[in-house]
């Protein structure tokens, strides 16, 4: 045990070295440590793109380089910051600002992932489970009050891209630079890419009520983009993200 | 013992020790006599002398690290920023012209905490491994590392203050480097959370500089201000699992400084510049296993050393191409 004695030779000839070491060695790991709090403190799991395994496995399997945030056409994935822990480095999407809306077709941020924390699983949109639309303030949609919508969805500060497929199929634009005239407020049906995932129900039997409401159908995938292109303010249908991960199993 | 197995034991933070009789070279006992002699004794005086008159430090390797250190970080920025896709995603890991590439010690982070891994990051892993170990480990530190750079702009600074007597180098023990190793590679198992990456100071700022400033830059600033008023390359030496990880590759890596003792004077400037002096603790005078010897596994070939030496005694060298270049 030669190495180990030469090592306590050391310790002995400067106790004060050995004091400061292990005090600033234990700061620096404790530190380290300091990032499970805020995973603790996290009120709701962040929305995760397309692909991504379940979270714990998520912020294991995540190497924090980023290539997702890359590969994105409407650039709706971000890294999170060190607030966020154990968690700083990893993508998520805040949907109201950018929201995933296919725009890729093919699932880039998946086949850019060198780790699978995005699984290869879904190979398709359709087959993302990211989260699940949820109408969370009713009383401010538009479609439950009979109205229509007119003008730009979030404004004309908003700079939030979508694609349009009637008008460039392959580049998203900004949803500012796309007024609509609605004679009854349809947007996030109008502009969820899995056909069918949200619908328009009347509400009454009366053929003469204009009034509708969206329902979430099961193929929802929980993109976000609902919650996006939703013109009141905060949006009416929200995107509650999945904390079992987005991969299908 | 063996001289990698002593230069393993060095890096992990034994303190280097002046080989026995036993491990020291015929030839390394002839020039040690040799050296001793009068005459010898006299003539280095006379030459060191002589050297602190005409003798000017060269900078030719710092340059060529910072340009190195500068360009792949911005090839890293642009790649996104630009769109010019050479190396997109962060030092962590990345596509090189389409290539997987990735840190060894993320990478290694990684698989202990997921405990399951992919063959994109195996190719990845792979080939960063395969690119360092050709170019000799911890090179990565001083060629690549952004950190690095920082911390050598902290280290003038500290050195400038310490001169002034207004800042004092607080020492620690290298052995921390590899309790804080072992703490970070047993946290992720138990975890299974990537614990390290969390302040990791490459990735933070390899992720700063392409996707935009963050509050975990805080942190680096934090290593930085230790570094300037309280203890000289604190991350880098004492610290940082990085350094270890590529510093094991290093150790059977081809690139690598060789010391030649018979041209050396021992006046010891090369240890003085150096971010690892242990291990140029065969300059010391009759400290050479050999005449001709390798620098260990911990030395990051950043040159300072080859740059300083008056005597050209520390040389890079590339193992089996020395005698053709």
């Amino acid at each position: 045990m030669s190495v180990l004695t030469q090592f306590l030779g050391d310790v002995k000839s400067d106790r004060r070295e050995f004091l400061r070491s292990a005090l600033l060695g234990t700061a620096v790991v404790g530190t380290a440590l300091g990032g499970f709090l805020p995973l603790a403190a996290l009120a709701e799991p962040r929305l995760r793109p397309p692909g991504a395994i379940d979270e714990k496995a998520f912020l294991a399997a995540c190497i924090k380089c980023g290539q997702c945030v890359q590969v994105c056409p409407v650039e709706a994935i971000v890294l999170a910051d060190i607030d966020e822990g154990f968690g700083v480095g990893v993508p998520y999407i805040d949907a109201r600002a950018q929201a995933c809306d296919f725009s890729c077709d093919a699932l880039q941020c998946i086949l850019a992932c060198p780790t699978g924390a995005l699984s290869h699983v879904p190979s398709k949109p359709e087959e993302v489970r990211m989260g699940f639309a949820r109408l969370a303030a009713p009383d401010a949609c538009l479609a439950r009050h009979g109205q229509g919508f007119k003008g730009q969805a979030r404004g004309a500060g908003y700079e939030g891209l979508h694609r349009y497929a009637a008008i460039d199929r392959w580049n998203p634009i900004r949803v500012s630079d796309h007024p609509y005239d609605l004679e009854l407020c349809d947007l996030c049906v109008r502009e969820c890419p899995v056909k069918g995932a949200i619908t328009l129900e009347p509400m009454s039997s009366d053929p003469t009520d204009k009034r509708r409401t969206p329902v979430v159908q099961k193929s929802c995938v929980g993109c976000g983009m609902c919650e996006m292109i939703c013109p009141v303010e905060p949006a009416a249908i929200v995107v509650d993200a999945r904390a079992s991960g987005s991969a299908p199993r | 013992m063996s001289r990698l197995h002593e230069s393993f034991a060095v890096m992990l933070g034994r303190e280097p020790r002046k080989p026995t009789p036993d491990e020291q070279t015929d030839a390394a006992k002839v020039l040690f006599q040799f050296k001793r002699e009068p005459e010898q004794v006299a003539k280095r005086k006379r030459f060191i002398k002589e050297e602190k008159v005409h003798f000017k430090p060269g900078n030719r390797w710092r340059l060529r690290r910072w340009i190195s250190i500068a360009l792949i970080n911005l090839l890293f920025v642009l790649s996104f920023q630009a769109d010019i896709q050479v190396v997109e995603g962060a030092l962590t890991a990345s596509r090189f012209v389409g290539f997987h590439m990735a840190d060894l010690n993320s990478a290694l982070q990684v698989m202990l905490a997921y405990k399951e891994v992919v063959i994109n990051l195996l190719i990845g892993t792979s080939t960063v491994l395969l690119v360092w170990w050709l170019f000799g480990g911890r090179s990565f530190c001083s060629w690549v590392c952004p950190y690095h750079l920082l911390g050598e702009i902290a280290e003038t600074l500290h050195l400038k203050l310490a001169a002034k007597g207004w800042v004092q180098d607080h020492r620690l023990h290298r052995g921390t480097r590899t309790v804080v190793y072992v703490a970070f590679a047993v946290l992720a198992v138990v975890t299974g959370y990537t614990v390290f990456e969390t302040i990791n100071p490459v990735g933070i700022l390899s992720r700063a500089f392409t996707y935009g400033i963050s509050l975990a830059v805080l942190w680096v600033a934090v290593l930085l201000l230790i570094e300037v008023f309280y203890s000289r390359r604190f991350w880098c030496r004492y610290l940082c699992p990085i350094g270890m990880t590529y510093g094991a590759v290093g150790a059977f890596s081809p690139v690598h400084v060789r010391y030649d003792a018979e041209v050396c004077l021992h006046e010891g400037e090369c240890r003085r510049v150096c971010m690892v002096p242990h291990v140029l603790s065969m300059t010391r005078f009759g400290w050479n296993a050999d005449v001709k010897q390798e620098i260990g596994a911990d030395c990051t070939r950043c040159g300072m050393c080859v740059d300083v030496c008056p005597t050209g005694a520390l040389k890079f060298d590339i193992k089996g191409l020395g005698k053709l270049l």
